[in-house]
C-alpha cells in the first residue's frame, strides 16, 4: 500500500488505459485506444505523433477539457495548456492576459501587475506589456502564452505543438527559453510535437505515438546532454531513427515489429 | 545567407508597427476624411437644384435648395422647432435605452438557456425583418394614443436586432478561447464576464447600431402616423408642413431628420472602428 502511494507520488502525471471515441460522420471515431503512460515530476516528456493521431485529444483530457470514454487520467496539482496558436484574447495587452490568469487565481488586485511585469520578464517582454496582441510577433505572441501559463502557477505543463507555426530561428529561441524556465521551474511538462528533431531536442524521454487509434508504440530516452543543438549529429541520429519509427507507424503497419 | 541571419538574430522577432501611420499631418488626414463627404453632399444639391430648374414640379411643391436652407435657418431659430426636435431625440433616447436594456437580456437568457433558444432563437430573427410600425395599431388599442405606444413600438423595432447582435456575438466566440478561458479556471458567468462577453462585443456594438437605425425608423414612423399628447414633435411637424403644404418646412425638417440619422450612425461608425482596431480586427491599411 505505502508502495503504491511512493509510486504516485514520484508521478506528476499518469494515464492508464485510457480510451476515447466519438461519433464522426455517423462512424464511431477511435482517437486514443489503451494510452498508458507517466511522467515524472519535474521531467519533460515529449510525443511526437503524426496529425491525427489524438495527441491533441489526449492533452485535452488531461486539462481537463474532456472526459475520456474509458480507463483513467491523473494530474497532480493544476495544469496549465499552451495550444499552437497562442490564443490571447485579443482585446486585452500582454500584461492584461497574464493578469487575467493571475486573477481567475485568486491572486489579489493590487500585485498583479507587478508579478505580470516579473512573468513577462522572464519570458524577455520587458517593454511590452502594453502592446495588444496584434501589435506582437507570433513568437512574442508565444512568449506571452507562456508568461500566462506560467502564471496559472501549474505543476503541470502541456504544450501542444506550440511552436509549430513559428520560423526556425524563432523557435529555436523559444526551446532555449523554454529549457531555461524548465529548469528553474521544476515544471513537469508534456510536450507534443510532429517533429522528431524538436521531439529530441526537449524531451527526456520521447514517446512516439501510433495513428488511428492513437496509441503509444514506441518510447525512447534521450540522454544526450544539455543545452542539445537541434543541428547535432547524435541529435539528428535519434531524431532519425524516430522518424523512421512514424513512417512505419504511418504505413499502415501498425500491428508488426 | 550569414546577413540574413545575423538580420534574423538582431530582428529578435520584435516588429515595430504604430497605428497612426508616418508622414502625414492631422489636418491633410481630415480632409482627406472629409472631402469625399462634401462632394457627395455637393453633388445631391446639385442634383436636387437640376430637378428644380427642370421645371418638373412648381416651386411651391418642389423649392430649390436655397430657399429650403434659408428656411432651416429661420426655423432653427424657432422655439417651437427647436422644441420639437427635443421632443423627438427625448423619445428616441429613452425607448432606444430600454431597447438596449430588453434586448441585451433577452440575448443573454436565450445564448445561455437552451430550451430558450430552440423556443425563440429564431423568432428574434423573424422580429428583426418585421416592420415595427405593423404593430403600431395595436399598441394604440392596448395603450390608448400616447407616448407609451410610441416608446412600445419603438422597443419592438430596436430590442430584437439588440438581441441578434448578441447572440450572433456569444456563437461566433471562436471556440478556442472558450477553451482558453477554461484552462485557467472561469466557469459558467466568469467565463461570460472575462472571455464570451468581450468577445463578443464587436458584434453587439453592430446590434446596437442596427438597433439605433429601426428605433429612429419606427419613432419617426410612429410619430407621423399618430399625433400624440400636445408636444410638437418632428414627425408631427412633418404632418403639419403637409396638412399646410409648405413644401419649404417639409424639407427643411427632412434634412434635420436626416442630418440626425447620419451623425449618430457616424458615432457608431467611430465606435465600431475603435473596438475593431483594438480587438485586431482591422488589416493594417484600415
Amino acid at each position: 500500500m505505502s508502495n503504491v502511494l511512493q509510486l504516485s507520488e514520484k508521478h506528476s502525471l499518469s494515464v492508464e488505459r485510457l480510451s476515447m471515441s466519438f461519433p464522426h460522420d455517423g462512424r464511431l471515431l477511435v482517437a486514443l485506444q489503451g494510452v498508458t503512460l507517466e511522467a515524472d515530476r519535474g521531467e519533460l516528456v515529449c510525443i511526437v505523433g503524426a496529425s491525427g493521431s489524438g495527441k491533441s485529444t489526449l492533452l485535452n483530457i488531461l486539462a481537463g477539457l474532456d472526459e475520456p470514454t474509458a480507463g483513467r487520467a491523473h494530474v497532480h496539482g493544476r495544469v496549465a495548456l499552451m495550444f499552437q496558436e497562442a490564443a490571447l484574447l485579443p482585446w486585452l495587452t500582454a500584461s492584461g492576459n497574464v493578469e487575467l490568469a493571475l486573477k481567475l487565481r485568486g491572486v489579489k488586485g493590487s500585485r498583479r501587475a507587478q508579478q505580470a511585469r516579473e512573468l513577462l520578464h522572464r519570458v524577455h517582454l520587458d517593454g511590452f506589456e502594453r502592446r495588444l496582441p496584434h501589435e506582437l510577433s507570433g513568437g512574442m505572441r508565444q512568449r506571452v502564452a507562456l508568461a500566462r501559463a506560467l502564471a496559472q502557477d501549474a505543476d503541470v505543463l502541456l504544450m501542444d505543438e506550440p511552436f509549430g507555426a513559428l520560423d526556425a530561428i524563432t523557435r529555436d529561441r523559444l526551446h532555449e527559453e523554454l529549457e531555461r524556465i524548465w529548469t528553474e521551474s521544476g515544471l513537469t511538462i508534456l510536450f507534443v510535437t510532429h517533429n522528431a528533431r524538436e521531439a529530441v531536442r526537449l524531451g527526456d524521454r520521447v514517446l512516439v505515438f501510433a495513428s488511428r487509434p492513437g496509441r503509444v508504440a514506441h518510447e525512447v530516452k534521450v540522454d544526450l546532454p544539455r543545452p542539445r543543438s537541434l543541428d547535432s549529429p547524435e541529435l539528428a541520429v535519434i531524431a532519425g531513427r524516430i522518424t523512421d519509427r512514424l513512417k512505419h507507424e504511418m504505413s499502415g503497419h501498425v500491428d508488426g515489429d | 545567407m550569414a546577413t540574413e541571419l545575423a538580420a534574423g538574430l538582431s530582428s529578435r522577432d520584435v516588429i515595430e508597427t504604430t497605428a497612426v501611420r508616418p508622414g502625414q499631418v492631422p489636418l491633410l488626414r481630415v480632409w482627406s476624411w472629409l472631402w469625399p463627404k462634401l462632394a457627395a453632399v455637393a453633388l445631391s444639391l446639385a442634383v436636387w437644384q437640376v430637378v428644380v430648374w427642370s421645371g418638373w414640379q412648381p416651386d411651391y411643391v418642389l423649392p430649390g435648395p436655397v430657399p429650403v436652407f434659408e428656411r432651416l435657418a429661420q426655423d432653427l431659430g424657432n422655439g417651437n422647432f427647436d422644441l420639437g426636435i427635443a421632443v423627438t431625440m427625448r423619445r428616441a433616447l429613452i425607448g432606444y435605452a430600454i431597447a438596449v436594456v430588453v434586448g441585451s437580456v433577452v440575448g443573454i437568457l436565450v445564448a445561455r438557456v437552451s430550451v430558450l433558444r430552440k423556443a425563440i432563437g429564431s423568432a428574434i430573427l423573424g422580429l428583426q425583418s418585421m416592420p415595427s410600425i405593423a404593430w403600431f395599431p395595436l399598441a394604440i388599442l392596448l395603450f390608448g394614443l400616447n407616448e407609451t405606444a410610441i416608446f412600445f413600438v419603438v422597443i419592438l423595432g430596436a430590442a430584437p436586432a439588440v438581441a441578434g447582435g448578441l447572440l450572433s456575438g456569444v456563437d461566433h466566440v471562436q471556440p478556442l478561447l472558450v477553451r482558453v478561458g477554461r484552462v485557467m479556471g472561469a466557469r459558467g458567468l466568469g467565463l461570460y464576464r472575462h472571455v464570451i462577453l468581450p468577445a463578443a462585443l464587436p458584434s453587439f456594438v453592430g446590434g446596437l447600431k442596427q438597433g439605433w437605425a429601426f428605433a429612429w425608423r419606427s419613432l419617426m414612423a410612429g410619430e407621423i402616423i399618430g399625433i400624440v399628447g400636445h408636444q410638437i414633435s418632428l414627425g408631427q411637424q412633418i404632418q403639419v408642413a403637409r396638412d399646410f403644404a409648405d413644401a419649404e418646412q417639409l424639407l427643411a425638417i427632412i434634412v434635420v431628420i436626416f442630418v440626425i440619422g447620419v451623425v449618430i450612425d457616424s458615432l457608431f461608425g467611430s465606435l465600431d472602428r475603435v473596438i475593431r482596431r483594438r480587438w485586431g480586427l482591422l488589416g493594417a491599411d484600415a
